[in-house]
């Protein structure tokens, strides 16, 4: 076991962090607006937001290699099953973190916007979101850093990334390659996650609540 | 001004059939216990709550005819906990209803600056602060300002200094007493503690299980209290209470025939407290009661003070 695949490829391996990069990239932009929708509504409609919640936990049980098998018979192989399968399985990270987020902001001053004659669409824009939002970034980073480790799977699929170089390197009986493909993907998913951590800290709320200390 | 309002609602209507008429520039505190249905009903007024039935005129306009953003931003209101913005500076806070409202910059930058100098927090040092970085008592007064903003011709005050500290809530209770001579809003207050009522209003609305017990000045409140709830909720019987509500002509003596003898002497706008402090202090006999144009008025002394104190009195 040593680290001689992942430098005498370089560029192979570099060229496949990109590809993994975007998969999961794809797959997040893709789960965000439809975890937005759920969330939003699991707020508004408060008997929803267990069914909601459960829904999303119970479809993160489905293992992965069960979950292809449901998908290839319709949607084939290569990278539309494989992002399918990571929108579903990003859905309880953000759907959480949205309702967490909106959940968690103080009562009085949605009262005041309220009170101070906001409509409905600019209450929820200048206050409630903002100040959701970071919980809602970090749950957005939970969900990159795990659909980052979960799009492995991608390359058992024909999908690209990462994971080929662990299925072949597994064929091949190639340990050096396998962990070739390990270690990149521990530092895409490291850096995903420290970028995103910088983003959360961008936020207004972020920021004044720094100011505090 | 004109408001009426009924809200009839099961088990008990949370305000029922209330009807009042609010000069314009009063300042006028809703009180009662917890329960009665003040807070409700102040928070009809800029349809927080909806009204049941029953109508509510502000400045002759009814006010479901206006959109309800539109009554709003017309509207002041704070609310106890402040409800300060976290996200937003001082500044910002301040700054929301003139941006509703298209403000330009220069014009909003005067404002918020008039205003938090208005309230005591000088712009210089507190405009680019956040909420976290007040205390209590300085974000309730970025509340206030954030509130008189747009100029509102009326402001609602949910109980804005029941979480204060008392030095500070009687420094602000002072603060928004004399905003109110300068600026002479219509001011519709709601607490549960009495003395904050009497202190600051012009009128008092007392209010039990949704219904208005009295409507009458502090004075009166106090002094012909209209039952005995409103006796006990007020403490009518009180004595220094009533002293400190009770003007000093009320105990007036006629001048005396000997003529007068270097007298202390007390402004004809005092209570019977000052009086009776004045008199306990310098140990003098009498006072020589003159209006602000220094004419004698008259005098009082301690029986004078104590007859029309126990005069007033009622059980």
């Amino acid at each position: 076991m040593n680290l001689d695949y992942l430098f005498s490829h370089k560029a192979l391996v570099w060229e496949l962090t990109i590809e993994h990069f975007q998969l999961a990239l794809t797959a997040l932009l893709i789960a965000i607006p439809i975890a937005l929708v759920a969330g939003i509504i699991a707020v508004r409609f408060r008997p929803t937001t267990l069914p909601i919640f459960t829904f999303a936990s119970f479809l993160y049980t489905i293992p992965s290699l069960a979950l292809l098998a449901f998908l290839i018979p319709t949607q084939g192989i290569g990278r539309r099953p494989a992002i399918i399968m990571l929108v579903i399985y990003a859905q309880m990270f953000l759907v959480q973190n949205i309702v967490t987020g909106l959940r968690g902001v103080d009562a009085s001053a949605l009262e005041a916007a309220r009170g101070l004659g906001m409509r409905p669409l600019q209450l929820f824009f200048r206050v409630w979101l903002p100040l959701a939002l970071p919980v809602m970034i970090a749950g957005v980073r939970s969900a990159l850093v795990a659909l980052i480790g979960l799009a492995a799977i991608a390359g058992w699929i024909a999908a690209g990334g990462l994971g080929e170089l662990m299925f072949t390197g597994i064929g091949s009986n190639n340990p050096s390659k396998v962990l070739a493909g390990v270690v990149a993907v521990t530092l895409l998913a490291i850096c995903c996650d420290i970028v995103l951590r910088g983003v959360e800290m961008l936020t207004p709320a972020a920021r004044a609540a720094r100011a505090a200390r | 001004m004109n408001v009426t309002k009924r809200y009839p609602n099961a088990p008990r209507p949370a305000v029922a059939d209330v009807s009042l008429e609010i000069e314009p520039g009063e300042f006028i505190v809703l009180l009662g216990p917890s329960g009665c249905g003040k807070t409700t009903l102040l928070k009809m007024v800029n349809r927080i709550h909806e009204v049941t039935s029953g109508e509510i005129y502000v400045d002759g306009t009814e006010i479901h005819q206006l959109p309800v953003e539109e009554l709003r931003r017309r509207i002041g209101y704070v609310i106890q906990q402040a409800g300060l913005f976290p996200h937003m500076r001082v500044k910002d806070n301040v700054a929301v209803v003139p941006r509703l409202l298209k403000w330009n910059k220069s014009r909003i930058q005067a404002k918020v600056n008039e205003l938090l100098d208005l309230v005591g927090l000088p712009a210089a040092d507190y405009a680019n602060r956040y909420p976290s970085q007040l205390s209590g008592g300085e974000q309730q007064r970025v509340g206030l300002a954030r509130a008189m903003a747009a100029e509102p011709g009326m402001m609602l005050m949910d109980e804005p200094f029941g979480a204060l500290d008392a030095i500070t809530r009687s420094r602000l209770q002072g603060e928004i007493r004399s905003i109110h001579e300068q600026l002479n809003q219509t001011i519709i207050f709601v607490t549960h503690d009495i003395d904050e009522a009497l202190l600051l209003a012009d009128r008092i609305v007392v209010m039990r299980d949704g219904q208005v017990v009295q409507f009458a000045s502090p004075l009166e409140v106090v002094t012909e209290p209209a039952d005995d709830f409103v006796a006990e909720l007020v403490g009518s019987h009180d004595t220094m209470r009533r002293l400190s509500l009770l003007p000093v002509v009320r105990a007036l003596r006629p001048l005396p025939v000997g003529g007068l003898n270097g007298e202390v002497q007390i402004g004809e706008n005092a209570v019977l407290r000052d009086a009776l402090t004045h008199l306990v202090e310098t140990g003098a006999p009498r006072l020589l009661v003159t209006d602000d144009a220094n004419k004698s008025l008259g005098i009082v002394t301690l029986q004078s003070v104590q007859e029309a104190a126990s005069r007033d009195s009622r059980s």
